[in-house]
């Protein structure tokens, strides 16, 4: 009993310390967010103040000239969309269509359980592997040779488990009263999928597909040995051609070569344009995203 | 008649989508297929224990040196060295983001992160390259910038955000009971993170470093960039290293077509491939057993 009176003052300068040791830990944490913050805030800057000199309407239209240490970037622009456009049409439908067996159909059992450990492995598969598989199977095995459609493959497959993950949370965002109501009324189970569900889902199910357009657009290692090559005179007219790419350009410019310090602000403003693509599009998912959150409370049959 | 149609149609639609579903397995089956099939001829050169052991790396000379022990030791190095740095960063912002920021800076703090996943990688490659390389060299007074610690530092920028969204999905879905019970029975909010929020969570905390380190290990074009190139032992953080994925990258356009030198590099890509396989693994074990209590699933 002494001791428990006795005890208040030293009670009450242990919860100062305590209160103290709270403070110091959170600025911590706090600091570490910032860090992050900073980081992303550094990269872009640079990017910036350094790239933005070299942007001007020749840069972005015209074709490279004197072994690229003039002219433009327009076959690079190119290049990436139609790869990252192409390897959407082939990664879009394979991976809605999974997300809805996993999330419609499957019950819980060993099935599905080996088919998530598949999605999760391949998402876990590094980019420059994807690239010796592509290499492997689509420009040697397929003889598609190095071309648009052998890199629009590896990127798909590459960017699979993105497509997955979204479409299946936004399918998971569905109210199942939606499903109820329209078995109730007699419709099959594809019916409701087809009419009731997958239109509610669709917004976020795009905002995923633009998350993994620009993981796409800004792939190097995959494209490296399947798709990609240092310099291209003319502007693909099939998808059997090699094409040049924003990220690979980076890379050629800022590694190979005598004239790396001569092409400097080119590849400031290379990397500018590509991360102007990758961040204004997720920029874009991320506002949109936002939006559908907001508009989630009420709901909107949306037939 | 009719009821049998629709069933039917209803019966292969559902085998449409099935097979779908599969196809991430047949991939993943195909990759290993593939990898084997251009990487296992160089085994009838050199024994799986001179390629993963030998420390010489010297595929162009004549004769051929293809250890890649040097090049496994690098990719381990910078994936230890980043983790250091990308661990308690990545964990400190998604506890930060899940328990500590107000709604507003929230707001602010996730996309935040979203966006640093998204650079691509070349960019921040370059970035190392031409901003961080001539700092470090000029600030330690090294030979070159471009070495095993630029490296790592830039890995680790791009492992924090892995880190730190699963991290968060973790936290978050620790049961708020016993987040309230702590605090009522006095602990302060930090007190509670420690002892109540960490420990339950520490499943989903796991699985978040050991994926962030396969994402480490796998990354190319950082470590093709910004590592050195150098294929030998480092002997110190600002050795110039070689890791596994930057050797592939680098040499795979000059490799004589189905010779030696491309056979390897297909066996190293297989043991890179290895490598996180067995990281997704453990992830999946821990996920799978180590079930977070209460409600909390991930």
């Amino acid at each position: 009993m002494n001791e428990a009176i006795s005890k208040p003052p030293e009670t009450m300068h242990g919860r100062g310390r305590r209160r103290l040791m709270q403070g110091g830990m959170f600025f911590l944490f706090r600091l570490a967010a910032v860090i992050n913050a900073l980081a992303l805030a550094i990269i872009v800057f640079f990017l910036v103040k350094n790239g933005w000199t070299a942007i001007n309407w020749t840069f972005l239209t015209q074709m490279p000239y004197d072994s690229m240490t003039r002219g433009g970037i327009l076959p690079c622009i190119v290049g990436t969309v139609y790869l990252s456009v192409c390897s959407m049409m082939i990664a879009f439908p394979l991976g809605a269509a999974s997300a809805i067996y996993l999330n419609e159909y499957a019950r819980q059992g060993i099935m599905v359980r080996i088919i998530r450990f598949g999605i999760s492995n391949l998402a876990g598969v590094p980019s420059v592997v994807f690239g010796l598989f592509g290499l492997a199977v689509f420009v040697i095995w397929l003889d598609l040779g190095i071309s648009i459609l052998s890199g629009a493959l590896t990127l798909g497959f590459l960017t699979l488990p993105v497509i997955i993950g979204a479409s299946e949370e936004a399918l998971k965002a569905v109210p199942d009263t939606y499903r109820e109501a329209s078995l109730g009324l007699g419709a099959t189970k594809w019916q409701t999928i087809y009419r009731v569900v997958l239109p509610a889902a669709l917004p976020s199910m795009l905002t995923g597909g633009i998350l993994a357009l620009s993981r796409a657009a800004g792939e190097t290692a995959a494209i490296m040995f399947t798709a990609a090559v240092f310099f291209t005179t003319l502007l693909p007219k099939s998808i059997m051609e090699p094409v040049m790419a924003l990220p690979y350009h980076i890379y050629v410019l800022a590694t190979a070569g005598t004239e790396i310090e001569k092409t400097r602000h080119l590849q400031y403003g290379t990397a500018l344009v590509l991360i102007t693509l990758v961040l204004g599009m997720n920029l874009v998912a991320i506002i949109y995203r936002a939006r559908l959150r907001r508009n989630d409370n009420q709901p909107v049959i949306a037939v | 008649m009719k009821h049998a149609v629709r069933q039917f149609r209803e019966f292969s639609i559902r085998g449409f989508f099935f097979i779908m579903a599969f196809v991430s397995i047949a991939i993943l089956c195909l990759i290993l297929i593939f990898l084997a099939k251009e990487g296992l001829p160089i085994f009838e050169k050199v024994s799986i224990k001179d390629f993963l052991f030998g420390k010489y790396w010297y595929p162009t000379y004549d004769p051929a040196d293809f250890g890649i022990f040097p090049l496994i030791v690098a990719s381990l190095a910078v994936t230890a060295c980043s983790a250091a740095l990308a661990i308690p960063l990545g964990i400190m912002t998604a506890i930060y983001i899940a328990e500590i920021a107000t709604p507003r800076l929230k707001e602010i703090a996730k996309p935040a992160v979203e966006l640093l996943a998204s650079l691509p990688s070349v960019v921040i490659g370059f970035f190392g390259m031409v901003v961080v390389a001539p700092f470090l060299q000029n600030t330690f007074n090294i030979p070159t910038g471009l070495n095993l610690f630029n490296a790592s530092l830039m890995l680790a920028f791009m492992s924090v955000p892995t880190i730190c969204t699963i991290s968060e999905d973790a936290i978050t879905s620790v049961p708020t009971e016993l987040k309230e019970a702590s605090l009522a029975l006095g602990a302060t909010h930090w007190e509670t993170i420690v002892r109540v929020i960490i420990p339950a969570s520490l499943s989903g905390l796991s699985t978040a470093v050991i994926l962030g380190m396969s994402r480490a290990i796998g990354e190319t074009m950082v470590v093709l960039m910004v590592a050195g190139g150098a294929a030998m032992m480092p002997s110190s953080i600002f050795s110039p290293v070689r890791p596994m994925p930057a050797s592939i990258a680098a040499e795979m356009a000059e490799a004589p077509f189905r010779g030696d030198h491309y056979f390897a590099l297909f066996a190293t890509g297989m043991t890179l491939f290895l490598f996180t396989l067995v990281f997704n693994f453990i992830a999946d074990y821990i996920s799978h057993k180590h079930r977070q209590v209460g409600a909390a699933t991930l």
